[in-house]
């Protein structure tokens, strides 16, 4: 930890409550007093609107509005105000958020902020804090703790018995990991099998009823596809329409990140070293996951989610793995593997004019649903997208999955 | 039981009922004008007369009737899904349904995969949209058909969205094309329109239906869909009401009809828009604004005691034409404002000739014109002048406000605002064609709502809660107003909203200003949406100021020419009213073959044998003086076309050919690649420049909607190499562009990296492998993993392909070279004859001529040479930049613009594409550059529309201004 770190508050926009929640903690254990930021009222967009450029990407209006309106708050002290961007490096536009958030800042008179790039090409380097090895690590762990529970939650809250208890549990597991975290434990192979156990035990322990439900994947650019700010709380949506949500983990954009090194190599040459790494990197959360993996197919409750290798596999043929911007081949891969394991009808959620999901994600549906026959609807997000358009499109989605689930 | 269906459409409301075997007992059709409630229970009432108070079962579907089924409990039927029910029901052998509505447009494909798709949010409505279109033409919508029936040619109007029409159908109104062919090419716009958006690469064919308004009252549209897809469609009786049948069919449910009516009757929405402040929060607030607001009038004299001279000033805009006369001592004495009705001459000859009839005692010594329409009056009536529409309204606002620091003009069609430093426009901001649609948009929304434009006002400043719409485009309000009409806003609510947004709109995407408050002090606003209080008022809120507005604000164009006049003294008067009175003009369509272009263009023949012709690309044939016979003399656009297509392609060797499709990079790469595959022994195909036909060739197949027009193109070219009988076409995937070492990274954008894939996966030759396409990912920044890559993805032996690559480094290293060469002799050439230079900063891409629009021979007219960002960028020293400077494309157009802020004669212009996001980054940072060095900046938007007048208006000004500046910085240097 640097110096002058303990008296500094670190904001994080929350994209994921489960995820981000559980970094955050991870954070807080290496003295970084960082917040996760809550403040979701029409100001924050507002802030957005008048900072950034208009046409720049929903996500960044949403998430550098979220830092303004939190500063606007006065609820924290503006000398020892750090915030987290995080900054992917790649060629589409996000890497450059950092950049936007610095002039959003300027302009509203914040310029005194520091902005940390959270990346891992070692871009903007800060003078407060720094991303060890053993902290990266500790917070992909807490991505696949955060993805297995999640992944739990959603196949339990359609069918619980009594409402509220799935989300109840996670509740009590975020508390249960927060206390573990704190004292260094839970990041090891044991324990985090222990953890594993337990946590899918203790979800596969709430009373369900099985009946019949509608199954709808949420894929896309990743900050629409978990931002409920983002999405118009597009789960609770789906979920109050009698459908379960299934939601592939965060954990596989990770994956794809480190993945894509080696496939870079190949392709343009160079990056020797960081493509050991990223290998080395691949292999730690290979076996995480499979750990993970085998603790739900064994508990027996719970479909089992294809690991990032089978799925990687599954989509070979579909989208050349050298697609590398925004969510590149991922997304293609996560539709096909939802639609290959029983979840034919998806949403593709995507800010409006996103560059890297023209290819990606509207010039591959055609493809993946006439490999599958799934039924899919891409839905644009925007500062001025209004809900009644969106809703009637998902409607109309939902419509044919009844009548395919009628059949 | 009866079954009931009604359908809320965003304008009307379909009702129908079915017995029990399913066949039509009643049916209603009504425009609601947003009384969704009153007319649902107007059409029951109907009902309940004919078949009396029996038991039946309801559904509801649409989107504007979502919030009523869901707090009524009444099950909704989404409106596809409801009309997919119907159509299976009574054919069930229907391949494919095209459903146009008010707002919507839908193909549903049935057979084979079920496909569903909806336009998107960018795509304007198409009912909506031909009402508007009819509404601009001023004939009615029951007209259309008629119109449209008799049509001889056809224009082409932009497809992509409503507003993007609209620019184009107002050029043609202005430039006299007969209502018949507009009215035709409307509705074939529709049918791009409708294709290109929805079918998105899946072929329509088979049994086709059409349904909804637009389809069944208008059999030419039916016809130009029949027309362009080959296919032979029918539209079944009752076409209008399937939504409203199939949600009858899917209803559920049952009750009385009487307690039913009573349902909806007692149906109070929930009010929950988020809404704001309301315009005025007192009486008081009101009465003190119209008192501030009612001081300033433009001072007048009666005609009839004035003898003397007076001057003219004709603004012919979009969609009006005004007539200022004022007298010497600038009084105004007559004032005319009428929409044009298509035909501008006319109303304009109307105006005059009533004028001088009545005050023989005055003589009209001089006159100018402004405004879209400027050359056809100049012609018509012999007019002194005639000057660009910014500086017409320089000349008005001075008059009233002589120390006025920024104008704002919103008119029927644009805005225009611009800076005023020391008497001179600095710096101007223009709507992009996208969030056009200002005055003539709230015009007709009133209208559709059936408000007149006062009436509409008075009931926003008595708004007590605003509908909070956004400030986005248009379209985009559309949906938003069905929207707060879901939560039950009131009529006023709604009109404020708009008022608030149009404003909002203004400031925070034309003029992008991060704080209102530093536009200026002293502030004009100007152009007839401000005569509405609600939008003055609004304005006023937004920017914390008090403003000053014109008692004839719409008038400010025409009068500021009327003062531009009396500036340049009497001269040689104009039409006299003998001529007035026998008037007369014909408008005559021709093609001209001068060359490839074949423009339509359209001759307006006068009296006396002047002729006004419009339409032209260029001067050819039309003022064969001033046409440059060597554009690459002063043009590296036109240098880098020519260089282009002489490549040597190794053509009639009776080689194997192998394709390359002139898209995107390629602009850049093909003299690389052509060198690289004849010398591996291949003769190379090149589909060559674009043109229109090129995008309607491959838009079948085009998936998204909203991306770059480039793009798009991509398509038509393949499909133009596959009917070239090509069986390999070459186009590789690449993150990585040329490094070029001037950023932080050498990136492609994701479009140029991995479009091929897209092709790949959605061109049926491509997908199924008649044709073999490689799109290997290969980049050209390292030359050994060049060779190693090529060698492993072609077979051939590495010593070839390594004999290649060199061959194709060098013709690379040649082409750019060639450009930077060139463009030396260009600024040689401009800077003996004292030309201005313009850096047109783009894309290589941008060279496409139908990407680019003939922007650069546009600016050769304006007498001034265009060169490029790549054949200056290089003389700059790598710097860090404030935005992440990883695009290879774009780094030299940041650095092109630091290298204009060292020259004195060099101005830039930034072309960005719409829908380029990464334009969005780079649009603020070479701003930014530009203005640290105290030079204006401009930035043109394009895309599909071929339109050039805002453009053109933009560059006048921009010329204009610099020509002000270097006679300000002249008489300063002479002091």
């Amino acid at each position: 930890m640097k110096k002058d770190a303990e008296k500094m508050t670190f904001l994080i926009p929350n994209m994921a409550p489960i995820h981000f929640g559980l970094i955050r903690q991870v954070f807080v254990n290496f003295g970084y007093g960082a917040v996760l930021l809550e403040n979701t009222s029409s100001k924050v967009l507002e802030a957005g609107l008048k900072y950034v450029h208009n046409d720049i990407c929903y996500p960044a209006q949403l998430v550098i509005g979220q830092f303004i309106d939190a500063l606007n708050s006065g609820k924290y002290d503006r000398k020892h105000t750090a915030l987290f961007i995080t900054q992917t490096g790649g060629g589409c536009r996000a890497s450059n958020y950092y950049y936007l958030l610095k002039k959003a800042l300027k302009r509203s008179g914040f310029e005194d902020v520091e902005v940390i790039s959270l990346n891992l090409k070692g871009m903007n380097r800060s003078k407060t804090f720094h991303l060890n090895p053993i902290m990266m690590i500790q917070a992909f762990v807490a991505l696949i703790y955060g993805d297995l529970i999640m992944m739990l939650a959603n196949q339990t809250r359609p069918y619980e018995k009594h409402q509220g208890d799935a989300d109840a549990m996670i509740q009590r597991c975020l508390a249960i990991l927060g206390e573990k975290f704190s004292t260094n434990r839970g990041y090891l192979n044991q324990s985090m099998r222990a953890n594993f156990r337990r946590i899918t035990e203790d979800f596969a322990g709430i009373p369900i009823c099985r009946i019949p439900k509608v199954k709808v994947g949420i894929v896309g650019e990743i900050y629409m596809k978990y931002s409920e700010l983002g999405n118009n709380h597009l789960q609770s949506y789906l979920e109050s329409q009698g459908c379960e949500v299934v939601l592939p983990g965060m954990s596989g954009f990770i994956f794809y990140g480190f993945d894509n090194v080696p496939t870079d190599r190949h392709y343009y040459g160079g990056k020797f070293w960081s493509s050991i790494g990223s290998g080395l990197m691949v292999r730690i959360m290979t076996r995480m996951e499979r750990n993970m993996l085998s603790i739900v197919r064994k508990q027996g409750r719970f479909e089992v989610p294809s690991s990032y290798h089978q799925m990687k596999k599954n989509a070979s043929g579909l989208l050349d793995y050298g697609v590398k911007m925004g969510e590149g081949w991922l997304l293609p891969a996560e539709m096909l593997d939802l639609a290959k394991s029983g979840t034919m009808n998806i949403v593709c959620t995507q800010p409006f004019g996103c560059l890297a999901n023209h290819i990606v994600a509207k010039g591959m549906i055609r493809s993946v649903s006439a490999m599958t026959g799934a039924n899919i609807v891409a839905i644009d997000y925007d500062a001025s997208a209004t809900e009644v358009n969106q809703e009637n499109r998902i409607k109309l989605m939902l419509s044919i999955a009844r009548e395919r689930l009628g059949e | 039981m009866l079954r009931i269906g009604i359908d809320v459409g965003s304008t009307t409301l379909k009702c129908v009922a079915l017995d029990a075997e399913g066949e039509l007992v009643f049916s209603s059709y009504e425009r609601h004008f947003s009384k969704i409630k009153s007319t649902a229970v107007s059409m029951l009432d109907c009902l309940m007369k004919q078949v009396g108070d029996c038991d039946v079962s309801i559904g509801i579907s649409g989107s504007a009737g979502m919030g009523m089924a869901q707090e009524l409990g009444i099950s909704f039927s989404q409106e596809v899904y409801a009309t997919r029910k119907a159509v299976l029901e009574k054919y069930p052998e229907t391949s494919v349904v095209i459903e146009l509505g008010g707002e919507d447009a839908k193909i549903l494909f049935l057979s084979g995969q079920l496909e569903v798709r909806m336009n998107g949010s960018c795509a304007g409505g198409t009912g909506a949209f031909i009402d508007q279109m009819a509404s601009l033409l001023n004939v009615e919508t029951s007209q259309f058909e008629e119109l449209a029936a008799k049509s001889t040619a056809i224009y082409t109007i932009a497809s992509r969205c409503g507003v993007f029409a609209k620019t184009d159908v107002q050029a043609l109104v202005s430039q006299g094309a007969s209502k018949e062919d507009i009215a035709c090419s409307v509705l074939q716009s529709v049918v791009n329109q409708t294709i290109s958006g929805l079918a998105q690469g899946r072929r329509i064919d088979g049994n086709v239906v059409y349904l909804g308004g637009p389809l069944t009252f208008l059999p030419t549209l039916r016809r130009c869909f029949d027309m362009t897809l080959g296919i032979d469609g029918i539209c079944p009786k009752n076409s209008l009401f399937y939504v409203a049948i199939g949600t009858a069919l899917l209803s559920d449910g049952c009750c009385h009809l009487g307690e039913l009516k009573k349902l909806i009757s007692d149906y109070e929405p929930q009010r929950n828009f988020s809404s704001l402040q309301p315009l005025f929060a007192s009486k008081k607030d009101l009465e003190e604004f119209k008192e501030r607001h009612d001081c300033d009038v433009i001072p007048q004299i009666d005609p009839s005691g004035y003898s003397g001279n007076a001057y003219v000033g004709i603004d012919v805009g979009s969609t009006t034409v005004k007539v200022c006369i004022v007298s010497e001592d600038r009084h105004l004495l007559y004032h005319s404002y009428e929409k044009n009705n298509g035909t501008p001459v006319l109303a304009v000859k109307k105006s005059l000739q009533e004028f001088m009839e009545k005050y023989p005692q005055i003589k009209l010594v001089r006159g100018c014109s402004t405004g879209y329409g400027e050359n056809l009056a100049k012609t018509a009536f012999c007019l002194s002048d005639s000057i660009v529409e910014t500086v017409a309204h320089l000349y008005g606002a001075r008059f009233f406000y002589p120390e006025v620091d920024f104008i704002i003009d919103i008119g029927g069609q644009d805005i225009k605002c611009f800076k005023v430093t020391d008497g001179i426009i600095d710096d101007i901001f223009l709507n992009e064609a996208c969030s056009s649609g200002c005055g003539s948009f709230l015009q007709t929304f009133f209208a559709s709502l059936g408000y007149t434009a006062s009436q509409a006002a008075q009931l926003a400043i008595t708004s007590k809660n605003p509908v909070n719409l956004g400030s986005r485009c248009t379209v985009f309000m559309n949906s938003s107003v069905k929207q707060a009409q879901k939560d039950g806003a009131q009529i006023g609510d709604i009109f404020a909203g708009l008022a608030i947004s149009v404003v909002k709109n203004a400031l925070y995407k034309v003029i992008r200003c991060l704080d209102p408050r530093q536009l200026g002090h002293h502030i004009v606003v100007q152009g007839g949406t401000f005569l509405n209080d609600a939008v003055l008022r609004s304005f006023e809120q937004e920017l914390g100021l008090d403003v000053v507005r014109a008692d004839k604000a719409e008038l400010m164009g025409a009068f500021g020419c009327a003062l531009y006049s009396i500036s340049k003294g009497a001269g040689d008067g104009m039409i006299s009213l003998e001529e007035l009175r026998d008037f007369e003009y014909d408008a005559k369509n021709v093609t001209c073959n001068g060359c490839t272009n074949h423009c339509h263009l359209m001759i307006s023949t006068f009296r006396n044998g002047r002729k006004f012709v419009s339409g032209n690309k260029c001067e050819r044939m039309v003022n064969p003086s001033a046409f440059i016979e060597n554009p690459e003399e002063l043009d590296i656009y036109a240098f880098k076309q020519k260089y282009m297509e002489n490549l040597d392609l190794c053509s009639g060797q009776g080689r194997e050919r192998i394709g390359i499709p002139m898209v995107l990079n390629m602009w850049e790469l093909l003299p690389f690649w052509t060198a690289f595959f004849t010398a591996l022994g291949f003769e190379v195909v090149v589909s060559g420049s674009s043109s229109r036909q090129t995008y309607l060739d491959g838009q079948m197949t085009v998936v998204s909607d909203t991306i770059c027009y480039p793009a798009k193109l991509a398509h038509g070219h393949m499909q133009k190499l596959a009917d070239l009988g090509l069986k390999k076409i070459f186009y590789p995937c690449s993150s990585y562009n040329v490094d070029e070492k001037m950023g932080d990274n050498h990136f492609n954008c994701p479009i140029v990296a991995y479009y091929p894939e897209v092709l790949k996966h959605n061109i049926p030759f491509l997908e199924d492998g008649s044709i073999s396409f490689i799109n290997p990912y290969v980049s050209l920044a390292s030359r050994g993993k060049f060779i190693s890559r090529m060698h492993e993805c072609l077979g051939s032996s590495k010593s070839r392909v390594a004999k290649a690559a060199d061959c194709a480094f060098k013709a690379y290293d040649d082409y750019m070279n060639a450009v930077r060469t060139q463009a030396e002799v260009i600024i040689e050439n401009a800077r003996k004859k004292a030309l201005p230079i313009f850096v047109l900063a783009g894309r290589p891409y941008h060279a496409d001529q139908e990407v680019n629009h003939g922007l650069d021979r546009l600016i050769l007219q304006c007498n001034a040479a265009v060169i490029s960002e790549d054949c200056v960028a290089w003389n700059e020293k790598k710097q860090k930049r404030d935005v992440l400077n990883q695009w290879t494309y774009h780094a030299r157009m940041y650095d092109s613009a630091r290298f204009v802020l060292e020259q004195k004669d060099m101005n830039l212009i930034q072309l960005v594409s719409f829908g380029c996001g990464l334009d969005a980054v780079t649009g603020d940072e070479v701003r930014r550059i530009i203005r640290s060095g105290n030079k204006i900046y401009t930035q043109l938007k394009i895309d599909e529309i071929a339109n050039l007048g805002a453009v053109r208006i933009r560059l006048r000004s921009l010329i204009a201004t610099l020509d002000e500046r270097s006679k300000a910085d002249r008489s300063g240097n002479g002091r």
